[in-house]
């Protein structure tokens, strides 16, 4: 125990701010996401909370690992007040992994039929938007895109990197805020 | 590696033969051959771990009537094997002792199978939608007291997709059945008239988290075709890679299995350095996973000598916080007291069903394939002589941690070695110079590919088709052999702790269904 609290007091915050996320050290220029996203941060429906819960469609796993980075101490997804859910029933959107496989089509169905209004879905990484490596086969019929399933925000990426996808659940919490869902919204990529 | 032929109902009696001398199934290969040979082929493969010789047990099943005998009924580690066949390619094994559909979910009649992985079906060929009735069927044969959990597939962390049936009576866990391959892609069909270069991308995408070795098992399967030897620099980039993947992914695991009981703090600690590990990783291959790295022949860019010196430190680094993190672990009695005697393995289930990889070593078992089956740089002394990878006979929890945990310390050392190598070796100027150019194979040629990846031995069969094409692929990822021991594991243990459990076992989903 000792060990413990002494490792506590001599570790840093490790907590990167979020506009060193997207800098990269090439622009001085603040994120125009994250400077709309601060402006509208506390006022409309979802005052800066965002519920996810996460469906793995048939990724290969590496979007999951990214998505799990998010609450790492370095990204501290929490601090924005976005958090993973264990229900659909408790969630605000679902984030969608991989190309939608046979087996796990009426999983999607269900848990999408499962979350309350109002709702959105973020697809996350190549093989949920559309552009992964294998395409149409027998056990992968297409994606949610092609599902019937309106998602919202579209992250590109294999894998996309933890603060693309920040910026994605930004983004959705812009929509959001903006009454986005009644008024009938498109797909948008990120 | 010896080769022998047999007939279809003789192959159980042959595999038992080899089985019972001590011998371990590596893998299984259905192969529709019907152009070639006028049959479909089975391949068993067999290693014996102690004295590193292979086996293939050959066997031909008649296209009119593709019948053979089980071998699972001998060989329980063939179970998944020939379950798959039957889904995939439609040959039944006669006296299966289970002969339930695998990869293929639903009710899918043999008449509505078109059998998938036949030369002749097209790859995005229709099947029937899976349909699922999600009222739990009262059991009237369950004894009175136990009870029925059903959980998954969608589960309540960010993991990926099964679905567990626990059989309790009260907390305790008498019996699990698990249902996976939900992410079950084709990949392999996929693969199929693909170039080998294509081929290798797609054999990365098997899994995301160990996508190197799964490309170098690739790769190395079709220099083994191809007869090809890879240049002295681009080896000791590959062992780099293969390395650093083991050191984020044990590093990583360590702290996921501190999920598995709510220690957050460990799960925070192991998150920052495994943050750091893939910030690294993509600073030396341009990918946070290691992908796009490994080249057909050889490697696809450089590590530069004082990248290499850079990695060195930074491995440095995060192994002196990680021992530390390892001190706070190991001395917390809460810790120490859920690890110990929880999710035991018995070392008869991992002979009896083939488990490998740090599993199989934590329950006294020594299997690992830098040892038994090395290429490349692996096969160097300086290497062989850092490999001494401990075994710990318990089998429980704490075991596998401290397994994981003891090959993270190895692989730090064998970084350290090539970060070495590659700064005395001279820096090549061109890429070309990496990689080995290939000769287009024959067709029909087969070869294995095998690497340790983080979770145990990954096992590649190719098998060229003409113009330098693949015909077949067929991935054995680490996680396809050690599923099945999971279940074994969990009886006797409360149902809280199979979180645990199974985190410690720390499969992928995606590279077992692929």
């Amino acid at each position: 125990m000792w060990s413990l609290i002494r490792h506590r007091l001599t570790t840093s915050i490790a907590t990167e701010p979020l506009e060193e996320l997207w800098s990269h050290g090439a622009t001085e220029e603040p994120d125009p996401l994250l400077v709309q996203w601060k402006q509208t941060i506390c006022r409309g429906p979802f005052f800066g909370s965002l519920h996810i819960r996460h469906v793995d469609t048939g990724s290969c796993n590496a979007c999951e690992w990214e998505l799990t980075a998010l609450l790492n101490p370095i990204y501290d997804a929490q601090r924005l007040g976005i958090d993973f859910v264990a229900s659909p029933r408790h969630a605000d959107i679902l984030v969608v992994t991989g190309g939608v496989t046979r087996n796990l089509a009426q999983a999607l169905e269900l848990t999408h039929e499962a979350t309350p209004n109002p709702k959105a879905v973020l697809a996350i990484g190549a093989c949920a938007c559309g552009t992964g490596l294998l395409g149409q086969t027998y056990a992968q019929r297409g994606t949610a895109l092609d599902s019937g399933i309106p998602v919202l925000v579209t992250v590109a990426g294999c894998p996309p990197t933890p603060p693309e996808i920040l910026r994605g659940l930004l983004h959705i919490m812009t929509i959001l805020n903006q009454g986005g869902l009644t008024h009938g919204h498109g797909t948008t990529a990120i | 590696m010896t080769e022998m032929t047999c007939g279809p109902h003789e192959i159980a009696h042959l595999c038992q033969t080899y089985a019972s001398q001590g011998f371990r199934l590596q893998t299984m290969i259905a192969t529709d051959e019907r152009q070639i040979r006028g049959a479909y082929v089975l391949r068993y493969v067999f290693i014996h771990d102690a004295t590193c010789q292979g086996v293939v047990l050959e066997t031909t099943v008649p296209h009119d009537s593709p019948h053979y005998t089980s071998v699972t009924a001998k060989v329980p580690a063939a179970n998944w094997y020939e379950r798959e066949a039957q889904d995939l390619l439609g040959l039944v094994p006669d006296g299966h002792p289970e002969p339930l559909p695998l990869v293929l979910h639903g009710e899918l009649a043999a008449a509505s199978n078109p059998y998938p992985l036949r030369k002749d079906v097209d790859r995005a060929v229709t099947l029937p939608p899976v349909s699922r009735s999600l009222s739990i069927q009262a059991r009237p044969q369950r004894p009175d007291g136990e009870f029925e959990v059903p959980v998954g597939p969608i589960h309540a962390g960010v993991i990926e997709p099964g679905h567990f049936r626990f059989h309790v009576r009260g907390e305790d866990v008498e019996s699990v059945d698990v249902t996976l391959f939900y992410t079950h892609r084709g990949l392999e069909k996929c693969a199929e008239r693909l170039t080998f270069g294509e081929g290798l991308a797609v054999a990365e995408q098997a899994c995301g988290v160990c996508s190197a070795s799964h490309g170098a098992a690739f790769a190395q399967a079709v220099e083994a075709i191809c007869d090809a030897q890879i240049p002295e620099r681009a080896m000791w980039i590959r062992l780099l890679v293969l390395e650093l993947e083991r050191l984020y992914n044990h590093i990583g695991d360590v702290g996921n299995i501190c999920a598995g009981i709510g220690f957050s703090f460990g799960v925070m600690q192991a998150g920052i350095l495994k943050e750091k590990l893939q910030r690294h990783n993509a600073l030396i291959t341009g990918h946070r996973f290691l992908r796009n790295m490994i080249a057909i022949g050889g490697v696809a860019r450089d590590v530069p000598s004082d990248v290499a010196v850079r990695t060195g430190h930074a491995v440095q680094e995060t192994m002196s916080a990680f021992s530390d993190l390892v001190t706070v672990l190991l001395s917390h009695e809460i810790v120490c007291d859920r690890f110990r005697q929880t999710g035991i393995l018995t070392a008869d289930v991992v002979r009896q069903y083939g488990v490998i990889g740090p599993a199989a070593r934590a329950s006294g078992y020594l299997a690992d394939a830098r040892l038994t089956q090395p290429s490349g740089a692996y096969r160097d002394n300086e290497v062989q002589a850092i490999l001494e990878v401990p075994t710990f006979p318990e089998g429980d929890v704490m075991a596998r941690v401290s397994q994981r945990i003891e090959e993270t310390y190895i692989s730090a050392k064998l970084i350290g070695l090539a970060v070495a190598k590659l700064h005395s070796l001279r820096t090549t100027a061109s890429v070309a110079a990496l990689t080995t150019p290939m000769v287009t194979p024959a067709p029909y040629q087969w070869a294995l590919g095998v690497t340790e990846s983080p979770r145990g031995e990954n096992v590649h069969f190719v098998m060229a088709g003409p113009n330098g094409t693949i015909d077949r692929l067929r991935i054995r990822s680490a996680s396809y052999a050690n599923w099945p021991a999971v279940a074994k594991a969990v009886p006797g243990n409360i149902i809280a702790d199979f979180p645990l459990i199974n985190k410690s076992f720390e499969l992928c989903y995606a590279c077992c269904d692929r």
